[in-house]
């Protein structure tokens, strides 16, 4: 009975949670990324609904939620319904190999990384027909860009996931974390710092791999309105929607988890600091935010306002809090550090949004093509010898 | 038991996909099809653990393959292709070439599995995954022809190049 739990019920409850969570997560991580570019474009952002439009997501799901469903009349139905659940899928069956934690994961298998690069080759054909199913022609241009871009990038960045496992020496996704933690580097940093040429290789093919600023050709408004979602509306686009941040979400776990120590602590092997970086660090991070809210709560004026900020300000210092506790911070420590080096690079994700202007079609294939699949050959080629000649 | 419903299911996939793939009129769902076959196949190598052989089998052949095929595809105009007959005359070539595996299949029934020296699967609990064994043999025993078939996809994609370019 016990290990008929542990074989079934573990990873069919965190299957549940993960497929109800994310896509309250990923309007969470739309709301972030507005008020982000928002602070860059020195402008407020979001504020109408809710406190600071904090409950702007949900409002947006409902909106598209009960949005009329528009197929095209001269659409191929059967594959424009197929299209985004695809997409959506495979993004989401991603999520079924990443190591959150130490236990954290629905399954470990052995060839993690091979499952997340198989699953992402199928999720480009929901982008492919959806734009063909749509018998559109900025649909079409829209998916021929897109697929063509992931085709180029999936090289550069295979190049650079190679050498990672190379360093690793295996597939599965918790052994790479523990080769980390044995050879005590992050492997961005190992081989005397040469890892660091496929880290950032992966940082960029990863940018493209999932079609954003400044590689988000398939969908530029100037030219091709909205790419190969153009006839999507309502609850289809939704889909391709919460594909394309579920993408983002795993190509940011494959690059903490191989490059960046996955849920291992900053310096895991140094047992002087674990107290501060695995107690001080979540507890005063969670703290201020805490108080941020605090103050949030007295600035506003509406009465369920200063009502939703009190809860939330509660929430964090009680999270905070949590922390502190020796045996509960046992259990969440891994997922903490894991989720909060994830989110380090989707903040980036939305950094390089506001900050470069999108290339154009040839300078892309330039860059992929020319730059990122010969530096990531070289990388592999020198971290190869400089392995040979360490063992 | 559950492998052995697993097994019919991943074969009714690539069996129903495969007969799907023939007899569709658009050549895109066709390909759609295509797609559902292989990735049947993947999921009986799987049920034979050979689970690196599964993930390069859907890495290659779905997108890889499938995505220039589709690729293609959608750039051909579909309409006309619609008109044209639908199954070309090599009715006899297909027939020679459908009883030649049936044979072959009823001779390996008649005589039994156990005349035959059959592929060991790698075994379960085995310290070594099945990347490793593969990585092991493919480096080893089968150097090689290994060697070989790099060299002959580099002259095809020096030679598409070729092809593709006007001037070098």
């Amino acid at each position: 009975m016990e290990a008929l739990l542990a074989t079934y019920l573990k990873p069919l409850v965190m299957t549940a949670v993960i497929i109800l969570l994310f896509p309250l997560i990923a309007g969470y991580i739309t709301l972030a990324e507005r008020k982000v570019l928002a602070d860059f474009q020195v402008r407020l952002g979001l504020m109408r609904v809710g406190p600071y439009g904090f409950l702007q997501p949900i409002a947006d799901a409902v909106k598209l939620l009960l949005k009329e469903d528009i197929v095209p009349s001269a659409a191929d139905r059967w594959i424009f319904w197929l299209a985004p659940v695809l997409s959506t899928v495979t993004a989401l069956t991603a999520f079924s190999v990443l190591p959150l934690g130490p236990n954290l994961q629905v399954a470990d298998v052995n060839i993690g990384l091979l499952v997340i690069l198989s699953l992402s080759s199928v999720g480009i054909l929901g982008t492919i027909l959806g734009g063909w199913a749509s018998n559109s022609h900025y649909s079409l241009l829209g998916s021929l860009r897109s697929a063509a871009q992931m085709v180029s990038y999936e090289v550069a960045m295979g190049f650079a996931i190679v050498s990672g496992l190379m360093v690793a020496g295996t597939l599965s996704m918790q052994g790479i974390v523990k080769a980390q933690f044995d050879r005590q580097i992050w492997f961005a940093f190992s081989n005397y710092g040469l890892m660091f040429i496929p880290f950032v290789t992966y940082s960029i093919a990863a940018v493209a791999e999932t079609n954003r600023a400044p590689f988000d050709l398939p969908e530029a408004e100037s030219e091709l309105v909205a790419g190969f979602h153009t006839e999507y509306s309502g609850f289809r686009w939704a889909l391709y929607f919460l594909a394309e941040y579920a993408n983002m979400f795993v190509v940011s776990s494959i690059a903490v988890t191989l490059f960046l120590g996955g849920w291992l602590r900053p310096f895991a092997n140094i047992e002087a600091l674990r107290h501060p970086l695995d107690f001080a660090f979540p507890a005063g991070l969670f703290g201020l935010i805490g108080v941020g809210c605090a103050i949030g709560m007295r600035r506003r004026t509406v009465a369920v306002d200063k009502g939703i900020m009190a809860v939330l300000a509660m929430a964090m210092l009680g999270a905070a809090a949590a922390f502190l506790v020796p045996m509960i911070n046992a259990a969440i420590i891994g997922p903490f550090w894991f989720l909060f080096k994830v989110s380090v690079i989707l903040y980036c994700f939305i950094w390089y949004r506001g900050t470069f202007p999108r290339f154009r079609y040839d300078q892309l294939m330039r860059v992929g093509w020319k730059y990122m699949i010969p530096i990531g050959m070289g990388a592999l080629i020198v971290n190869g010898l400089v392995l040979l000649k360490a063992r | 038991m559950l492998d052995t419903a697993l097994f019919y299911i991943f074969a009714a996939l690539t069996l129903g996909g495969g007969v799907l793939t023939i007899t569709r009129r658009s050549a895109v769902h066709s390909a759609i099809w295509l797609i559902t076959s292989l990735l049947g196949v993947a999921g009986l190598y799987l049920l034979q653990r050979a689970e690196f052989l599964a993930g390069v089998q859907v890495i290659l052949y779905v997108g890889g393959i499938m995505v220039l095929f589709l690729f293609v595809i959608m750039l051909v105009n579909l309409d006309q292709a619609a008109k044209e007959k639908r199954f070309s005359g090599q009715k006899w070539i297909a027939l020679a070439c459908v009883a030649a595996v049936a044979l072959q299949a009823l001779w390996f029934v008649s005589k039994g599995a156990g005349r035959f020296t059959l592929g060991q699967p790698s075994i379960a609990g085995e310290n070594l995954g099945n990347s490793e064994h593969v990585s092991r043999v493919l480096f080893s025993q089968y150097l090689l022809p290994f060697e070989l078939a790099s060299i002959l996809l580099l002259v095809a994609i020096i030679g598409a190049v070729v092809m593709a370019k006007k001037r070098i």
